[in-house]
């Protein structure tokens, strides 16, 4: 039983984590139309920022804000550089922007930070676990993290449902000519929109930096699980993202912890250890695959598309 | 004048023809990783193969050598395409490198088919020590087996009752779990294998092996992977409460990185970079200066070694390479100043030699790697009797 409370924790962390960087790749595919596979090289940069930050004011916390701020700008500042040159394209010009906006991005670090990776270590009240029920001990470090992601799902909520700009956003993903015509400053709208998803992306980032290293290309692998998430959850739909990225995130952790011990009891001991890691990692596109089947759309629609 | 010079220029090119003609050059193609998160073991594999070449004056034998570095990008695939290009269109006369045993399978096929000469530089894939084994392949590492071994029976020595083994989902990591298996004398409650390369985030597993109460956790996980999982198994709590004991997941390139992480915690390695031998000391030392900033990995201890080999056939055979007979039996010797040591190759071109047991100790601001003891002494696998070869 204290098991399987962990392994809810791990799901539960993860799945939030993917929110981080779902969300922010809904909203831009959402509202501007923009398929962004450099999402993750925003995410690789929070990270390597977090690192930097961190060593230079030698506290973590405060290394997070700064690179939190510092992503932020780099996102804007890729928006008007040069996203606003792919708005209006068809959508294989944006693949091909973008592929080349990852290569750009893992060489720049590649330049500035070298090739070896970074550690980010964390303070030693980060670094321990704690009782969180009887019996049951959980990383002070993916606990935090659970919380920070709350927080920020919380404030996206009320940043999407109940303020002004929240309204344009969600106007912007239902109809987004619509919305230009009425009077409202796209352009503006545009590289907020980009610029608190970069930030999504790099918090998302700087929070995986301790438990996964930092290294070039961190962002790519995860990418995909974000595009699934967006998939599945409706394209544009932040509520969508977040079922869906915790759906994922209970399926990929429950899967590999659980699958094991199904499988050995139908199959010999050597299939089973060899079948279940790669049965586990191919739940999440069953998943998609019904999701796509049963409602084409994603499981909430941000709106006719 | 003009014409005079034009002359004595022809007749310079005329006399230096023939004796360029007989100037061969050994062409050596070296397979690693040196693009993306692991282009680090790439590089010190590089690196210590540019050490010994620079030490033997660039030449074996008196002729100079060539060497092709391709970059196999992590992927099998792409090795296997880069390996028969080396073959194809290059025409080397030794192949040398591989760090990956996934890799290494997948591109074996051409290498034995042209019976091109191979020293293997890292990957130690069983099958290759056994029915795999072939007269123009030789390894200067290990088989997979070999230092998981060394482990389980230091584990036996340290009375381990109980142990959980985790490891990738590939090649090397089902040999490696097998080989701790193998040799160690008390239960193995649990076994997790993990994607590979794509997962990185360990937590199911810590946590299955944490709920499995065992006396100690055996992981096998190579390049920026150990780092991971040592930082992981360090926020869950688990340090100090089940110790933990390596194979491949500790060494120069992941030290900085692993830091305090990796204090107190065991590893098996057939070099490390104390070992008291006159070969090693000036290996160790050169490398050091020539590359700042860096230490050499028992990866480029390994390069180092592969390049010596060659070079030890080349002088053997004085050049001779189209001997293929010749540059086997050659080889077969090992006569060179290996920086482990001197070692013997098995039936199967797979050294039998001695496993040492590491620890991590800091000094200063540094963290080595230290020689703490000898497990094993002359070790062969156990895949030889499985090889044709006698």
């Amino acid at each position: 039983m204290t098991l399987f409370i962990e392994q809810c924790l791990n799901g539960l962390q993860f799945g939030l984590l993917l929110f981080l960087l779902a969300a922010g790749l809904t909203l831009v595919f959402g509202i501007m139309d923009l398929v962004n596979l450099a999402h993750g090289s925003l995410y690789m940069i929070g990270a390597y920022f977090a690192a930097t930050f961190a060593a230079w004011t030698g506290s973590f916390v405060f290394g997070a804000v700064l690179a939190l701020a510092a992503t932020l700008m780099v996102g804007m500042a890729v928006e008007v550089i040069a996203m606003r040159r792919l708005y209006g394209r068809d959508h294989l010009d944006h693949v091909l922007g973008t592929f080349g906006l990852i290569l750009f991005f893992d060489e720049a670090v590649r330049l500035i930070w070298g090739p070896e990776g970074m550690s980010l270590s964390l303070p030693s009240w980060l670094n321990t676990s704690v009782q969180i029920l009887p019996g049951v001990q959980y990383s002070a470090y993916r606990l935090a993290t659970i919380v920070v992601t709350l927080a920020v799902a919380a404030f996206l909520y009320v940043l999407v449902m109940r303020t002004r700009i929240g309204m344009l956003i969600r106007a912007g993903a239902s109809n987004r000519e619509m919305v230009g015509a009425l009077g409202v400053n796209i352009k503006l709208l545009y590289t907020l929109v980009f610029g608190l998803g970069a930030a999504l992306a790099g918090l998302a980032g700087l929070m995986q930096a301790p438990i996964l290293t930092v290294q070039i290309g961190m962002g790519e692998n995860i990418l995909i699980l974000a595009f699934v998430i967006t998939v599945i959850g409706g394209i544009g739909s932040i509520r969508g993202a977040l079922v869906a990225a915790l759906l994922v995130g209970f399926i990929d952790t429950l899967g590999r912890s659980y699958l094991p011990d199904l499988l050995r009891t139908m199959l010999s001991k050597e299939a089973a250890a060899t079948a279940a890691p790669a049965l586990s990692s191919m739940l999440i596109y069953l998943l998609m695959a019904v999701v796509l089947v049963v409602k084409p759309e994603g499981l909430f629609s941000a709106g006719n598309k | 004048m003009r014409k005079t010079l034009m002359a004595a220029g022809a007749a310079l090119l005329l006399a230096a023809g023939p004796s360029m003609a007989q100037q061969k050059t050994i062409k050596i193609g070296f397979v690693s990783t040196f693009s993306g998160p692991v282009a680090v073991i790439g590089n010190d594999m590089r690196n210590s193969f540019e050490l010994a070449l620079d030490h033997m004056g660039r030449k074996m034998n008196g002729l100079p050598v060539e060497v092709i570095y391709e970059d196999d990008a992590f992927k099998p695939e792409v090795g296997l395409q880069k390996t028969q290009k080396l073959i194809d269109s290059d025409h080397v006369d030794f192949i040398a490198g591989y760090i990956w045993s996934n890799v290494l399978l997948a591109s074996l096929k051409p290498i034995v088919d042209s019976k091109t000469f191979l020293v293997i530089a890292n990957a130690g894939p069983s099958q290759i020590a056994g029915e795999l084994c072939s007269p123009t392949v030789f390894s200067t590492s290990w088989n997979n087996d070999q230092t998981p071994q060394a482990m389980g029976l230091y584990m036996n020595q340290k009375g381990v009752k109980s142990v959980f083994l985790i490891g990738p989902n590939y090649a090397a990591g089902k040999d490696m779990l097998a080989g701790v298996a193998s040799t160690f004398k008390g239960k193995v409650i649990g076994q997790e294998l993990t994607t590979w390369p794509a997962q990185l985030d360990f937590s199911a597993e810590l946590a299955k092996a944490k709920d499995a109460k065992p006396d100690a956790i055996f992981v096998f996980y190579p390049g920026k992977a150990g780092v991971q999982f040592l930082t992981q198994y360090a926020q869950a709590g688990l340090k100090g409460t089940i110790p933990l004991y390596t194979a491949f997941t500790i060494d120069e390139l992941s030290l900085p990185l692993q830091k305090d992480l990796a204090l107190g915690v065991p590893g098996a390695q057939e070099w490390v970079n104390d070992l008291p031998n006159e070969a090693n000391k000036k290996f160790v030392a050169d490398y050091i200066k020539k590359y700042p900033g860096h230490r050499p990995s028992f990866y480029g201890a390994q390069s180092y070694d592969a390049a010596n080999l060659i070079a030890s056939a080349v002088t053997a055979t004085k050049g001779k390479l189209d001997d293929k007979a010749a540059v086997q039996k050659a080889l077969e010797k090992a006569n060179f100043k290996s920086v482990r040591g001197n070692f013997k190759f098995g039936n199967n071109h797979v050294p039998i030699q001695n496993f040492y047991l590491q620890d991590v100790v800091k000094s200063g601001d540094d963290y080595v790697l230290k020689t703490v003891a000898t497990i094993v002494k002359d070790n062969q696998d156990n895949f030889h009797d499985k090889c044709p070869m006698k």
